[in-house]
């Protein structure tokens, strides 16, 4: 069983990386992209039952994984 | 009076902190390791630069979690002063001990150059020895250096006066070639609502000496030494009128 984690910029925060992404897509040759967001993905390998999981990683990705300040997250377990 | 200067995993600016507050200001300064869980008997701490734990996950964000920083909590709620710089000032704002967070810089490179910093209130243990309408020519060294706080957070600072540091041109105005990362209204260093707590990402320490370019940074621990002993002062008056 795997908590999959994915962590994304706020909208409100500069996300220089994001913007560099899309420039090289542009360069490449790429038309139509809108935006690009870089964020972080996470795997936690986990035993036990999902739904005991489920409020511990919430804690976890609010207090540590990510940084509610500055992003935003979502995560599955399965 | 005595400074604990706390060391990480990856701290790499320690020594010039203890150099500075030992060697130039003559104070007492000791290293405090990050598993420590007391802060001993220091009247001030330090959180200084470096890369602490490899600044893996997000800069800062592990060391919140060594054992120390429980101590530093508490002795910052208790009104206890401490600076953190650079990495320190991203250890203090994942910690909660200051509002906001530090990301990328807006050019996505590490700056390494001196800069200039406007003063924006002299009333802090931290700013209250630098001459009005001076600025300060101290280095900067960091690749994620950039403040970002919401709209409500940014009024909560500017209405307390929280707001001690701001890139500056040399003649002191706030301009987007003067902001080196990107930072929200050109923001290098803030204080908590206590004003007990700074943080700045300048490095005050490399600019502490003439021999290294400049001593402006060194009003900055001025003002902390002042501000101790007055307390200290104040302590003693109290203790001969009992």
């Amino acid at each position: 069983m795997k908590a999959k984690i994915v962590i994304t910029p706020k909208k409100a925060v500069l996300d220089p990386q994001g913007k560099t992404v899309q420039a090289a897509l542009e360069q490449m040759g790429h038309d139509g992209v809108k935006a690009v967001h870089v964020g972080k993905y996470l795997e936690i390998e986990l035993e036990g039952d999902a739904e005991a999981w489920r409020p511990k990683i919430d804690e976890a990705c609010h207090k540590l994984l990510s940084n509610p300040v500055i992003e935003d997250y979502h995560f599955t377990i399965e | 009076m005595r400074f604990a200067v706390l060391q990480f995993p990856g701290s790499n600016c320690d020594q010039d902190c203890v150099h500075v507050l030992g060697g130039v200001l003559g104070q007492q300064a000791d290293y405090l390791w990050h598993k420590e869980e007391s802060i001993g008997d220091a009247d001030a701490v330090v959180v200084p630069g470096g890369f602490s734990y490899g600044d893996y996950l997000r800069t800062g964000s592990i060391a919140q979690f060594s054992p120390v920083m429980n101590a530093v909590k508490a002795f910052a709620d208790g009104g206890g002063l401490v600076i953190g710089i650079c990495n320190g000032f991203q250890i203090l704002c994942e910690s909660g001990l200051l509002p906001g967070a530090l990301v990328r810089n807006r050019s996505l490179q590490f700056r390494c150059e001196h800069v200039y910093l406007k003063v924006s209130t002299a009333d802090s243990p931290f700013t209250r020895e630098v001459p009005e309408g001076k600025l300060l020519r101290v280095p900067i060294a960091h690749g994620e250096g950039c403040y970002f706080a919401d709209e409500a957070t940014l009024a909560g600072l500017q209405a307390n006066d929280q707001i001690l540091f701001q890139y500056a041109t040399e003649a002191g105005e706030l301009t987007d070639e003067a902001n080196p990362n990107g930072s929200v209204r050109n923001i290098a260093g803030i204080c908590n609502a206590g004003r007990n707590v700074c943080g700045m990402m300048p490095h005050p320490e490399r600019a502490s000496e003439n021999i290294l370019g400049g001593e402006d940074g060194r009003l900055i621990f001025d003002g902390m030494l002042r501000h101790l002993e007055t307390a200290a002062g104040l302590g003693q008056a109290a203790v001969a009128e009992a």
